[in-house]
């Protein structure tokens, strides 16, 4: 029994000009199973957004998927048509971008975006289309939904804003989504009520997820496993408990030292500005020969100049990409 | 509001930098033997013109007021109603040239803007590029040259010889058939501009985030055009509306003259030449006025066609 996305050995470069192409994603395996919600974490520039347009085939020009298969339900997704694309697209997965304030037309109003969905893989009539607009805006959380059905985008708050995104997306009950920082812009407050928002759709949609968040609070609730990118490959996967409370790899525990966690239940209210990982992530243009994250490691050995590790699967079930692990 | 301060704003800097510059309409007289100093005098006490420049200015305000905006010389009248009959034809001329221009550059600038690297992108390109180049001048003059040998269109003037006894009918098809050639010259003077912008934008709204995630959600490509890009790329082009009515109007002030257009442009060339002052004034405040019009429309169309202006407003 495949599992509903099927991601291998995937690589996308950016060619830029005539300077080596960028390695934005490396040769890069993942699985999300049904009703699965699979977190994604890394830091910025790591690939993750790319991983994501990859998936649905939205890659700007300068972007080439170079090697690997992207399979959905079995099916190749790179060797669709433009055609075969756009019936999927919205359909039967969709993506909720990471900036949601720019991902609705600003001169128009958002029911009609919301409903326009729906027409473009329904062959429903005007009207249906718009009661279904409503009663996903309405699934999101609105208590007024025509109210906002005739709103402007910037006569909504961000967080409504948003609300609408997660309709638009949810309108043609997709199997999967896709959701780069669905929250990241959010204050704490919206985040939290966002984050609650996303986690009944999922169980009440029997929606599979691949969220892409730094919200250690949100991942830890929602997440069934968490997948730790670095320099476009992964470095762990293993469940939230599994990685939040005893990370392997020097990079993920380095991450999530530098991650603000949830707000701590002492109610110490001063932050600690968490120590970032010293140095900077390789340039995607020249990346070193042995293991991506070698030079700025604390734990390095002598095989990590030379090659890559391998993927190692341990006792516990968990995946990590390291020579202190066997590589 | 703002418009009639620039209103006033113009109607002082240009009377004062006629009245500054040198000579009158009476100095040529003087180099006449035949006319004695004394006329002269005279003749200049009776306009006024050995009065300071503040008073002139209020006198001309005064008939601006009574809608004869100052008084011609060489004409012997006032100036109102030697220029309403020419700002009218001036007005026929760029409003038809407005029209034709745009309706001819939004469809083929969208259509260029999805045409990204092609062999129609490198050929709109360059012909825009070669027309940019060409001075106004000497496509006007092409055009003419182009008339005269083919002898299609009449190369000059509104109407014909007889105008004035034809039927209604006959008359609307004389004067089109006259506005064809100046048209033509305006909208090929103006449209690789405007194409070139209407590119810009629909391209630029096409690279918008909302267009890219319309294409996430499958929304098919057409509608992603029209429904999305186009609206988005609908306010720079309001925008860019009044300025293109700027733009076409000095030009048709040259092509007006050269093909013997009896717009403003002729009247003011003329009132130059003979220093006739008040008549120099009232085509540039014409224009002026034109172009407060075509931002007005343009704000209006503005406040209608992009809610985030509307709600400012509110
Ligand atoms: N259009 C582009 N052209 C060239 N390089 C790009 C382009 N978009 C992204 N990249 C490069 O690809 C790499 C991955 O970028 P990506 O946006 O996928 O990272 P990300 O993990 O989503 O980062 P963030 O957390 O900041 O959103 C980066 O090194 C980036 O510089
Ligand atoms: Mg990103």
């Amino acid at each position: 029994m495949p599992a509903l996305l099927e991601v291998r050995d995937l690589t996308v470069h950016y060619t830029s000009g005539n300077g080596a192409p960028a390695v934005a994603v490396d040769e890069l395996s993942l699985d999300v199973e049904e009703g699965e919600v699979v977190g994604l974490l890394g830091e910025s520039g790591c690939g993750k957004t790319t991983l994501l347009l990859a998936i649905l085939g939205l890659l700007p020009e300068s972007a080439h998927v170079v090697k690997g298969s992207i399979r959905f339900r079995g099916r190749e997704l790179r060797t669709l048509s433009g055609a075969e694309l756009r019936g999927l697209r919205g359909a039967e997965v969709s993506i909720i971008f990471q900036e949601p304030a720019l991902a609705l037309n600003p001169v128009r109003r958002v029911g009609p975006q919301v409903a326009e969905v729906v027409r473009a893989h329904r062959r429903w009539s005007r009207r249906r289309c718009r009661e279904e607009a409503l009663s996903m805006l309405a699934e999101v959380g609105f208590t007024a939904p025509e109210r906002v059905h005739d709103s402007y985008p910037h006569e909504l708050s961000g967080g409504e804003r948003q609300r609408v995104v997660i309709a638009q997306a949810l309108a043609c009950r997709p199997a999967l989504i896709l959701a780069d920082e669905p929250t990241a812009s959010l204050d704490s407050t919206t985040q939290a009520e966002l984050r609650a928002l996303l986690g009944a759709l999922q169980s009440r949609f029997g929606l599979a997820l691949l969220l892409v968040s730094h919200d250690l609070g949100a991942l830890a609730a929602l997440a069934h496993r968490v997948l730790v990118m670095y320099a476009g490959r992964l470095v762990e996967a293993g469940g939230p408990t599994q990685v939040f409370g005893d990370p392997l790899h020097p990079y993920s525990r380095g991450l999530l030292r530098a991650l603000p966690r949830a707000p701590d239940p002492a109610g110490s209210r001063e932050q600690r500005i968490p120590p970032p990982i010293p140095g900077m992530s390789p340039d995607p243009a020249h990346l070193p020969p042995g293991c991506a994250f070698e030079p700025r490691c604390p734990d390095r050995l002598p095989p990590c100049v030379e090659r890559p590790p391998q993927e190692t699967r341990l006792a516990d079930g968990r995946h990590v990409r390291c020579f202190k692990y066997g590589g | 509001m703002h418009g009639l301060l620039l209103l006033a704003g113009v109607s002082l800097l240009s009377f004062v930098l006629v009245e500054l510059a040198p000579g009158d309409y009476f100095a040529e007289m003087r180099l006449d033997p035949r006319i004695s100093e004394a006329t002269v005098h005279a003749l200049r006490a009776r306009y006024g013109l050995d009065r300071p420049l503040p008073e002139r200015y209020g006198r001309w305000l005064a008939s601006l007021a009574k809608g004869e905006l100052g008084y011609s010389f060489a004409y012997g009248q006032p100036v109102g109603p030697l220029l309403w009959p020419r700002l009218r034809n001036t007005l026929l001329l760029t409003v038809t040239a407005t029209a034709l221009a745009w309706l001819l550059a939004v469809p083929l600038g969208t259509w260029w803007a999805t045409r990204r690297r092609g062999p129609a992108d490198a050929a709109l390109t360059g012909l825009t590029a070669m027309l940019l180049a060409l001075p106004d001048l000497v496509l006007v003059l092409g055009l003419l040259l182009l008339a005269v040998r083919t002898g299609w269109f009449p190369t000059g003037g509104m109407v014909s010889l007889g105008h004035e006894q034809m039927p209604w009918g006959a008359r609307v098809k004389d004067v089109a058939f006259h506005l064809v050639l100046p048209v033509a010259a305006l909208v090929l003077g103006i449209v690789p501009a405007l194409v070139r912008y209407v590119r810009a934008s629909v391209a630029d709204a096409l690279g918008a985030p909302f267009v890219r995630a319309a294409r996430a959600h499958g929304i098919p490509e057409r509608r992603v055009l029209f429904r999305h890009a186009l609206p988005a790329a609908a306010n720079p082009l309001v925008s860019l509306f009044g300025l293109s009515l700027a733009g076409l109007l000095s030009m048709s002030l040259l092509v007006e003259v050269v093909m013997s257009w009896p717009g403003l442009g002729p009247l003011f060339l003329e009132a130059i030449l003979a220093r006739d002052f008040h008549l120099v004034l009232g085509p540039v405040l014409a224009s002026t006025f034109l172009l407060l019009g075509g931002n007005l429309l343009a704000d209006l169309l503005l406040a209608a066609t992009d809610p985030r202006i509307r709600t400012e407003e509110r």
